[in-house]
């Protein structure tokens, strides 16, 4: 099912009385969200991502815009009557009844012509169960779970219903990090099983990255970027969305554009066509730098970490915003661990630069 | 080491005193007093050692009296007060607006005085030459004809115990199952609200099994209270509970101490042992009830 | 889902379902509160109208028109009320203090002192807690009557002091204190009773103003121990001289008069619970889910 969001906005009045303005959680959204694919909305805790799953679900009541679901009408349908399935951070399995129970207990809910027999609720159950690969624990006590077992029931009872959408919030947060490895490829697997339109809510970008077939990154109420994950990565369209996909992140320096030459301090490190001289940020990819000894510029080296197949080398720079540098090489590169500095060219497609007061991105051509 | 007992023990020491002369010494003695046959309590004599009490008691048409009336107060008042005080708290937890304020009502008469307001509840329900009182006026408006819940038949005078045992039990009931129901997770509600849950099934389904060991509780304390009822019926009916035909077991038990001839402690401490066989009893089957039917 | 679905009807129901709810709710719970304050509205009223107004109405009044205080002036002066007043603010104030110390001082060598038989101490307290007061009241009553001690203040208050279940209370509460703060303590000399009196205390202030509030609460309305104890006017308590009133003062028809004396001897704890009506609901049920 499609899904629409058109000028979706949500207020709250302010927690602190005193002062009369409202927080904007979810601020004039507009998307259209595809058939069938598993959608990653992005962004860091306290941006409104989950108020925005609010909305979808039904739990809350949108200030203005309006909300489809294909070619309906949701936005004041209640949550009960939406036919989404969710799939909460904390699981909240209903910790009296067993696993089969919390699972066929959407199913009970149905009246009327979906009314189904026992037989066929336990038959809907084992499926998904199966699906999620827990049929074996269905007369279990959600306490007698593990946090992934959890986790499966869950989703196990959000699908049983054979739901419109499945909305997920923060899936994998409660996991440790073998297991989210796991399961984001397991719900990964069941989305393109069921090929039910799927959003899930995380504040890890490398897990949106990952297993999303588009994402949403957000920020402040506001969404940022819209795109398939590589998309995003490639081509940002200002410094936060750059900042905040990547691992290792972005490197950011304080850098010039003078006479169609960017520079970072004195090292002219790349010729540009078509921007006019101004001060920028200039975002360099990890892998954007390549190890030259006639590179023009010139880091000073902190250290090398080869792992496998690839090396990290750390570097400052007097312009850079942060810490350190870190540039990925391929491992067959030799590093002179003993140098003081390291010169680099740079790859002018893995190099982003933005306007220095509003952040957006500078597109330039590369000579 | 020593010394430290030794003050550790010092800290102790007021309320083992008390505890000791007020509460294990009588614990042993009450026993002791049952089986004393014909006790007196002015020359602290007695024939000998026999169940003879027992059977006194259990033979006394007051003590059969208090017992039966004991019994219609406990079966009607702790479900019907179990279940006014569920249903006013929900209604409670799915409000927002003056939400605070009538708690502060419902908690009230938990504060006042049970002898006071008994008084009344008395006023409210007794009919005298002067007026019929305001219960017999409402039930006029209904087209019923006066009684005198008071003074007049058994089952009017019961009625009126009954209703002022639930009016004065229900704030503690009230307060605890609200504050269970608050501890309920709102997550809960909102995955069933998500899964197209109807509200009666949410209750029943949901709220009524996450709150069951609270209910428990209040069910197995309620039963314990009633089973002591005492001072509302004294201050409905007055202190002279048998001619009123109201007396309860504990009332029977303090008629028995407070006796013109200096008491009865012998017959009132097999009345406090027969009480307690059954109030032991009664929450010995609760417990196991509520074993089969609590999920935690 | 292949029928096709009306959403404004589905919407357009569950509105007014709510709203149906809403109503049903608050028409239920106004009901109710309406049944709790009546009595008190009725006792009020009933305690300023006159004597002779009042036995005129057949027809009870719900309000009144010339309000007079003389039956509160009756209230203090045909019966003894202000003694009754003293005697229980006497009892309840003396009782809570004595339950105080003695509590306070048990918690304390409970939650912090280390001793030989402790846990089996404790466990026999826990034990005590199960027993109903209408066991051991028989031979109390026969203790203090021995001691000739009826119609005595001490013979009122003394049984009346301990709680075991405050003393769990406290425990409990005091057991939550880190260990840490004992030991830094220590270390900086401080005797225990020091560190009691400046540390454990105000800490758990909560918990004692909570147990202090629910003991004065039961001492101002306790009425079967000071009955059977007490049979001298001199020593009545509100609730004694409640019943007094009803059996024997005023002449039994004049209402108006008695309800005067329930009102004086009702607002003190009314004031108070309004003063701390969060504090109090908040205790009453903490005390009530644990015990």
């Amino acid at each position: 099912m499609k899904v629409v969001l058109q000028n979706l906005t949500k207020k709250f009045p302010n927690r602190n009385k005193k002062i009369r303005s409202e927080v904007i959680a979810v601020n004039d959204f507009n998307i259209e969200i595809p058939d069938g694919k598993l959608i990653g909305l992005l962004g860091p805790s306290g941006c409104g991502k989950s108020t925005a799953l609010n909305l979808l679900c039904g739990l809350q009541k949108p200030t203005s815009g309006k909300l489809f679901f294909g070619e309906d009408d949701v936005t004041d349908l209640p949550a009960e009557n939406r036919g989404v399935g969710m799939v909460f951070q904390n699981y909240a399995l209903y910790p009296h009844l067993t696993v089969k129970q919390n699972i066929t207990f959407p199913l009970e809910n149905l009246r009327g012509a979906d009314k189904l027999t026992k037989e066929e609720m336990s038959k809907r159950a084992l499926e998904a169960a199966k699906l999620v690969q827990i049929d074996e624990l269905m007369e279990r006590k959600p306490s007698e779970l593990s946090g992934g077992q959890q986790q499966r029931v869950a989703i196990a009872r959000a699908l049983v219903k054979m739901p419109r959408i499945l909305l997920m919030d923060e899936p994998l947060s409660n996991l440790d990090a073998r297991l989210r490895l796991q399961t984001r490829e397991e719900i990964r697997r069941i989305q393109k099983e069921t090929g039910i339109t799927t959003i899930f809510v995380t504040h890890d970008q490398e897990e949106a990255m990952s297993i999303s077939d588009m994402i949403i990154v957000m920020k402040e109420g506001v969404i940022h970027q819209v795109g398939k994950p590589q998309e995003v990565y490639d081509d940002p369209t200002n410094l936060f969305v750059a900042k905040f996909l990547g691992t290792p992140p972005i490197s950011v320096f304080h850098g010039k554009v003078k006479g169609g030459k960017l520079y970072l301090g004195e090292d002219a490190v790349l010729t540009m066509k078509n921007v006019d001289d101004r001060e920028v940020w200039v975002g360099i990819r990890p892998e954007g730098f390549i190890l030259d000894d006639k590179g023009a510029m010139c880091c000073k080296l902190t250290g090398v970490e080869v792992m496998g197949r690839d090396s990290s080398v750390i570097s400052t720079h007097p312009t850079l915003e942060g810490t350190e540098i870190r540039s990925i090489i391929s491992a067959d590169s030799k590093v002179n661990e003993q140098a003081e500095t390291v010169r680099f060219t740079l790859k002018p497609h893995k190099v982003h630069i933005f306007d220095k007061e509003t952040e957006e991105r500078i597109y330039f051509e590369a000579d | 080491m020593e010394q430290k007992s030794f003050k550790a023990w010092l800290y102790l020491l007021p309320a083992i005193l008390f505890l000791g002369v007020f509460m294990v010494y009588p614990l042993i003695d009450v026993f002791i007093y049952s089986f004393e046959e014909g006790y007196n309590s002015a020359s602290q004599t007695y024939f000998g050692i026999g169940t003879y009490n027992y059977s006194y008691v259990l033979h006394d048409p007051y003590f059969l009296q208090a017992v039966k009336n004991t019994f219609i107060l406990v079966i009607f008042t702790v479900p019907i007060s179990t279940g006014i005080a569920l249903l006013i708290s929900v209604g409670l937890s799915s409000i927002q607006a003056l939400k605070n304020l009538y708690q502060t009502i419902y908690f009230l008469p938990y504060v006042t005085n049970t002898l006071a307001v008994g008084l009344v509840f008395m006023i409210l329900f007794k009919k005298t030459p002067y007026t019929d009182g305001l219960a017999n006026l409402i039930i006029g408006l209904f087209g019923g004809s006066a009684i005198d819940f008071i003074d007049g038949p058994y089952w009017a005078k019961m009625f009126v115990l009954c209703f002022y045992t639930v009016w004065v039990v229900l704030p503690f009931k009230i307060l605890i199952l609200t504050s269970a129901l608050a501890s309920v997770n709102d997550i809960y509600y909102n995955a069933a609200k998500v899964d197209g849950t109807s509200k009666l099934r949410i209750f029943t389904k949901i709220t009524l099994p996450m709150i069951s060991p609270t209910l428990f509780y209040l069910i197995i304390t309620g039963f314990i209270g009633a089973f002591k009822a005492y001072s509302d019926a004294v201050a409905l009916f007055g202190t002279n509970l048998n001619t009123a035909e109201m007396n309860t077991i504990v009332g029977y038990i303090y008629d028995m101490l407070y006796g013109n001839s200096g008491g009865y402690p012998s017959y009132a401490s097999a009345a406090a042992i027969i009480l307690f066989t059954i109030v032991l009893t009664i929450t010995c089957i609760n417990l196991l009830v509520s074993k089969k039917h609590v999920h935690y | 889902m292949g029928k096709p679905v009306s959403y404004e009807k589905i919407e357009k129901s569950a509105r007014i379902g709510e709203r149906i709810r809403k109503t049903v709710i608050y028409t239920l719970l106004t009901f109710w509160a309406v049944m709790v304050l009546f009595p008190f509205y009725w006792m009020l009223l009933t305690s300023v109208k006159s004597y002779s107004a009042y036995n005129s109405e057949y027809v009870p009044k719900l309000f009144t028109l010339s309000p007079t205080l003389q039956n509160y002036v009756d209230a203090f002066t045909a019966v003894p009320l202000g003694g009754y007043f003293i005697n229980t603010l006497l009892f309840t104030l003396i009782t809570t203090a004595i339950m105080l110390v003695v509590t306070i001082l048990a918690a304390f060598a409970f939650a912090r002192l280390d001793f030989k038989g402790k846990d089996l101490v404790f466990t026999l307290f826990l034990a005590l807690m199960m027993i109903p007061n209408e066991l051991v009241i028989i031979t109390n009553y026969v203790t203090i009557t021995d001691l000739d001690m009826r119609n005595t203040f001490a013979g009122l208050i003394l049984p009346s002091v301990t709680s075991v279940f405050y003393i769990y209370l406290l425990k409990e509460n005091f057991a939550q204190i880190p260990d840490e703060l004992y030991y830094a303590a220590k270390v900086d000399g401080t005797p225990d009773l020091r560190y009691l009196l400046k540390v454990m205390i105000p800490i758990c202030k909560p918990t004692i103003i909570t147990i202090t509030i629910l003991k004065v609460i039961e001492c101002w309305n306790s009425y079967v121990w000071p009955r059977l104890i007490t049979d001298d006017e001199a020593y009545f308590l509100v609730s004694n001289g409640i019943q007094e009133i009803r059996e024997n003062g005023f002449g039994r028809e004049n209402i108006p008069a008695m309800m005067a004396a329930v009102v004086v001897i009702s607002v003190p704890l009314i004031v108070l619970f309004l003063i701390f009506h969060k504090k109090i609901m908040e205790g009453v049920s903490r005390g009530g889910t644990k015990g």
